[in-house]
């Protein structure tokens, strides 16, 4: 952990994935990057100029892009699908399903521009729904970097995976989160900041928010825990059952829908290993989209410091009156 | 393997394929027909591919996109020693490898298919590979001619004559039947052959069934150097049983003990008289 997580600004994530890219592809030629009119948009220019045979344009095609990556897979290549992560993941989710999680090609699908980072272009260029879906696909990681240190080391990482991968990228400049000291592992969480009253476990851009809040919160003595949950498939279940019986509330962040994402995958946990603890699932809910950029869709919505400071005292509020009678908290000794 | 080789393995294979449907009470009977003759001609002929080199990365490729056509598959799979032909007595039971559509579980298939408007994408990127490693193996994928109203298939025809993938080649089981009848009542697909060489493709129409013109035709490609070649192979679902040809309802139709008697019977007769 380091006391200055948050503090300094970084690069966008996409920069980040782009040039770790181009120093894996110039290690070993079997590194492809497969674009859909995405280039640009990916970060990729450099790359294409850098390593031009190893850049494979499909054109505004998702669903000849998830195929093509799978056969280039298939023949021995590592294959980055780089594209919107909006299109790539609606628009191709049967090739997602059948060519690359069914059949068991390790191709790694970048879905960049993720979650709201298109802002007022809409809820056409929006992946709200991403997560979930790709959640219930069986053999796929889904990995959500928080902060540059999390993206160079998901791509790192998804280069050497023998199993499908979907990373997700934003567009603006983040927030380093990890000190020299941190270690990224696919399906471990990274504590951010510890405490005991209140827990946070974010994933991706909402890490950063809800390390605001938390130190908001602490300047009210109030003691927070500020989980990166950057692996939402496999989930790091230990992190999150000790975040729920060390701290009184937990509340989590995401950037999607309320429905299929990290908070239900989080009930899901605690329900199934027996713990109740006050819970609250902040992401985007189930009405039409408000118009504004990532960072006013994130305060309208409350993923920000003094939404998700709120969220947490009324939370701690309802707990204290109820004497926290209603929180039952017991790990069976049979649970697995 | 001689024409007349070929020709009797034809009928033999048919025969096997309708015990296993009727064995399994399932199957996609008139188009694993239709396309049998095809996969006869390419694994007996033309795939450098075998049980013992399938793992060899200059390996021909066969991708069948129009997967519910898998029981032939699997029926010339094991002709060709890729498993044991007994193992198809398991196919659709509970818990056996042998699905319904293909499956990478089954040693010799390439790729899990059966969703339609897939193969083709698959076989641009494994065509795609080649070319980057300069590799000399060809990509055969077969697609149904009513899976051509997958859009998909469209993105992946401009991709190959983008890339001029001349070592990909796309063989078109022009049946003209689909689940719900005529493909030109359904969602006319014509003028084929026009529109394919409108997508940058070389075409070349055959005899689906005449296992030595398609013989040739899959030995010749690329039909032109820089083109990726698409064979509009002209068959008859239901081929070599006369009440199941060209009639939709035995897309996936199983047939009863007397069609069953009645097939096999007609599938001797003409064994015999090509043998004799």
């Amino acid at each position: 952990m380091s006391v200055e997580a948050g503090r300094e600004l970084g690069r966008a994530n996409l920069e980040v994935f782009s040039e770790t890219l181009l120093s894996l592809a110039r290690r070993d030629r079997n590194v492809i990057a497969v674009t859909s009119d995405s280039r640009g948009s990916g970060k990729l220019a450099s790359f294409a100029a850098a390593v031009p045979d190893q850049l494979v344009e499909v054109g505004i095609a998702e669903q000849n892009l998830v195929g093509v990556v799978a056969g280039l897979a298939s023949a021995g290549k590592i294959v980055f699908a780089v594209s919107p992560a909006s299109f790539l993941t609606a628009r191709a989710l049967e090739q997602i399903k059948n060519d690359v999680c069914y059949s068991d090609r390790p191709v790694k699908l970048i879905g960049i521009s993720a979650g709201v980072s298109y802002g007022a272009l809409g809820s056409t260029h929006h992946s709200t729904h991403d997560l979930a879906a790709l959640r219930a696909l069986d053999n796929i990681a889904i990995i959500v970097p928080a902060d540059n240190f999390e993206a160079a080391e998901a791509i790192k990482t998804a280069a050497g995976m023998s199993h499908p991968v979907y990373i997700r990228f934003g567009k603006r400049p983040l927030y380093h989160l990890h000190g020299p000291a941190a270690r990224f592992e696919p399906g471990k969480a990274l504590l951010v900041r510890d405490g005991a009253d209140v827990a946070f476990i974010a994933t991706g851009e909402t890490v950063h928010p809800a390390l605001m809040a938390a130190e908001q919160l602490q300047n009210e003595g109030l003691s927070c825990r500020a989980v990166s949950m950057h692996t939402v498939k496999p989930l790091d279940v230990d992190a999150i059952v000790s975040a729920a019986t060390d701290c009184r509330v937990l509340v989590t962040v995401e950037e999607h829908s309320i429905f299929g994402g990290l908070g239900e995958a989080c009930a899901a946990v605690l329900m199934q290993a027996g713990i109740r603890v006050p819970f609250k699932i902040v992401g985007f809910p189930d009405e039409y989209m408000v118009t504004g950029s990532q960072l006013e869709i994130f305060d309208h919505y409350g993923i920000c410091a003094k939404g998700l400071a709120q969220t947490a005292r009324a939370l701690l509020a309802a707990d204290a009156r109820e004497g926290g009678t209603h929180r039952f908290r017991q790990r069976r000794a049979t649970q697995s | 393997m001689t024409d007349l080789e070929l020709k009797t393995k034809s009928i033999q294979y048919r025969k096997k394929l309708l015990a296993c449907i009727k064995r399994a009470g399932a199957g996609h009977t008139g188009g694993d027909l239709s396309c049998l003759d095809i996969l006869n001609v390419l694994y007996n002929r033309i795939l450098n591919v075998s049980p013992e080199t399938f793992d060899d990365p200059g390996r021909d490729r066969y991708i069948q996109s129009k997967g519910h056509s898998v029981e032939a598959l699997y029926v010339v799979l094991a002709d060709k020693g890729f498993f044991p032909e007994s193992d198809l007595e398991t196919l659709c039971r509970y818990g056996s490898p042998y699905v319904g559509h293909p499956t990478r579980k089954i040693r010799g298939i390439e790729q899990n298919t059966g969703a339609l408007g897939h193969g083709l994408a698959f076989g641009v990127g494994v065509a795609l590979a080649a070319k980057m490693d300069n590799a000399a193996y060809r990509v055969y994928t077969l697609l149904g001619d009513g899976e051509l109203a997958e859009g998909s298939n469209w993105e992946s025809m401009m991709a190959a004559a983008h890339y001029r993938l001349d070592n990909l080649i796309a063989i078109i089981d022009r049946n003209t039947l689909q689940i719900t009848g005529p493909t030109e009542d359904v969602c006319g697909l014509e003028p084929l052959g026009q529109k394919l060489e409108a997508f940058g493709w070389s075409v070349v129409a055959v005899d689906g069934h005449d296992v030595a013109a398609l013989g040739r035709v899959f030995g010749g490609p690329p039909l032109e150097v820089g083109k990726p070649s698409a064979v509009i192979a002209r068959t008859i679902k239901g081929k070599g049983v006369s009440f199941m040809e060209n009639d939709p309802k035995w897309h996936h139709h199983v047939p009863d003990d007397e069609q069953y008697e009645q097939a096999q019977r007609e599938l001797d007769t003409l064994l015999a008289e090509i043998t004799s």
